[in-house]
């Protein structure tokens, strides 16, 4: 028994301090039948808990922050400066009663919440959060990643169909559409980082994003234009994707009151909060692996004293504060503008971004290679932003009622 | 065939049988999902990762989305189907039987394959099936991007809002 305590804070110990394969030595003392399980468990616990927690931590933050933005207080009743309110609310979601609309597909009903969470919690498997954590190094992992997240669309339609409540269904039909429409934008950008690096393979591309031998400043690809550009696309779709504001139509509390989990109520409320977030983080942790690169530190120099993980988290962090802050800062969209930012500026945007990506890719001349992408790129966005601008129908400013003396 | 892949097979089989039965557009479809994410986790069983995942990408996230909003849109989702049972059964069971007995026979006449460990073969990386795409098969890959792209297009003209009639027509 002593050993297994032993070892097991060994394998805490060496999962903190960043060495490699922290399982290996806490493993042979586990009997030979339950050791594969036990493994798996051993990767897919710190995930259920570390991530529910930056959960529930996030709300705070974004309540407090929100408020801030809007010059108001917000939560500062529970704990220390109001950051005990997650507690409050969880408990309060789950002695809420759960109701169930009668009309409602009952089965289905039941299952949307878990539909959304499960492939949310399956996305997180395969992104690489430090040196030596990655829960499962698959040779496609990107393709997991946006395979795993097409099936939320599935939850969201099952929950505003099996709802039988028109705002339901409406919010439901809004945000399958929102979602169909920018993976597309999602997925180029994500591909211009998958044709410069060739693999498909996470930790593959995190590891292509190191710097070189003698180099000061790391190689990450949001340094580079194309990069700079996919990377900024990748964050409006990542954020259209997870329904958040300005892109928050589905929910539009103001013209259909809570969208597809209008019915839902108690702790199912409380999945598809914590899906939604769950959501975002995993996108923003793929941001992170594919433009940010991953666990490295912008300086090499950095990364002997500070571990790995934590380069991510901060990154992780600091692009919840940017998802945080453009909440606070922009008015929501209107349909149409939605779906023209989509398919008119975003699409063709990512369709050049891989244009930029291959010409970076074959000049071999680092200040051609600059210009030509570089110029490529901001031809294109200037030239598609002017040809998209509605014609202007601005005249003359005309006071029909003010006495003319009075201007 | 382990443990896993017949409870999958099983899962397949059952919400294949719940699309074609079920009475209720809209949770016929969900049926159907259910199989292709049963099919794909089978590919997965199988060690066939990229044929896995792309099917459910394509078949789960855009293949079936499609079909719902089609269902949404046409019938309405509440909406009952005709009778369980109907003359047209007959017709479908030739059919089925008739389809049964080409693929068993031509199971049968197939050589078995071996199995992937036996032979210590090395399963295909990722790699090497994007370069038998891009490069061997690009134009059978081409092709088909040709034909999405038209099938695209024409959608879009179909959904175009026709253009008023011209006044001179109307005098």
């Amino acid at each position: 028994m002593m050993d297994w305590i032993r070892e097991f804070l060994g394998m805490l110990w060496k999962t903190v301090s960043d060495q490699p394969d922290p399982k290996a030595a806490f493993l042979p003392l586990i009997p030979e039948e339950w050791r594969s399980e036990t493994s798996v468990l051993l990767s897919i616990a710190p995930l259920m808990m570390i991530f529910p927690a930056l959960f529930a931590l996030t709300t705070v933050v974004e309540r407090k922050g929100l408020g801030r933005i809007q010059n108001r207080l917000g939560p500062n009743r529970v704990g220390p400066a109001g950051f005990l309110q997650f507690a409050a609310d969880g408990l309060k979601t789950l002695t809420k009663e759960d109701i169930v609309p009668r009309a409602a597909d009952q089965l289905v009903h039941f299952l949307a919440p878990l539909a959304l969470v499960v492939p949310v919690f399956l996305t997180f498997s395969v992104l690489p959060f430090g040196r030596h954590l990655v829960p499962l190094d698959l040779e496609s992992g990107l393709l997991f990643f946006f395979a795993i997240g097409a099936a939320t669309e599935l939850s969201v339609f099952m929950a505003g169909w099996a709802s039988r409540n028109k705002y339901s269904l409406l919010g439901a039909l809004r945000a399958v559409a929102q979602m169909v429409s920018y993976e597309i934008p999602l997925i180029l950008s994500a591909l211009t980082v998958v044709m410069a690096t060739g693999t498909l393979s996470l930790p593959q591309i995190v590891d292509a994003q190191a710097a070189g031998n003698g180099e000061w400043l790391a190689r990450w690809h949001v340094f580079t234009p194309w990069g700079f550009f996919g990377f900024a696309l990748f964050l409006v779709a990542a954020c259209a994707e997870a329904n958040r504001a300005p892109f928050d139509l589905p929910e539009g509390e103001s013209e259909i009151i809570a969208g597809y989990y209008l019915e839902y109520s108690g702790f199912k409320f409380a999945l598809f909060f914590l899906g939604e977030y769950l959501g975002l983080f995993a996108a923003c942790g793929l941001g992170i692996t594919l433009f940010l690169g991953g666990w490295h530190a912008p300086l090499p120099i950095l990364e002997r004293w500070i571990p790995s993980y934590a380069w991510f988290f901060a990154k992780l962090a600091a692009l919840i504060g940017l998802f945080i802050w453009v909440r606070g800062t922009l008015p929501r969209v209107r349909m149409d503008q939605l779906m023209n930012l989509a398919w008119k500026f975003m699409l063709p945007l990512a369709l050049v971004n891989l244009l930029a990506v291959a010409l970076w890719h074959f000049l071999p001349n680092p200040l051609a290679r600059w210009a030509a992408s570089s110029i490529l790129l901001a031809g294109a966005y200037v030239g598609l932003g002017r040809a998209l601008m509605p014609p202007s129908r601005i005249g003359k400013r005309v006071y029909r009622y003010a006495p003319q003396d009075s201007r | 065939m382990n443990g896993l892949t017949i409870i999958l097979s099983l899962l397949v089989i059952a919400s294949a049988l719940g699309a074609v039965a079920l009475r209720n557009l809209v949770h016929c479809a969900l049926c159907l999902m259910g199989v292709f994410l049963g099919l794909a986790a089978i590919y997965l069983c199988l060690d066939a990762q990229f044929v896995g995942l792309v099917q459910i990408l394509v078949y789960v996230g855009a293949v079936g989305i499609l079909l719902v909003f089609a269902i949404l849109l046409t019938r309405g989702g509440g909406a009952e189907l005709s009778p369980f049972f109907s003359p047209s059964w007959a017709i479908g069971a030739g059919a089925a039987a008739l389809l049964a007995l080409i693929m068993v026979a031509a199971i049968l006449k197939t050589d078995s394959l071996p199995a992937p460990d036996a032979g210590g073969a090395e399963l295909p990386t990722l790699a090497q099936i994007g370069k038998r795409l891009m490069q061997e098969d690009v134009i059978v890959l081409e092709a088909m991007g040709l034909l999405l792209t038209a099938a695209a297009v024409g959608a879009i003209v179909l959904a175009m809002p026709e253009p008023p009639p011209k006044k001179e027509e109307e005098a």
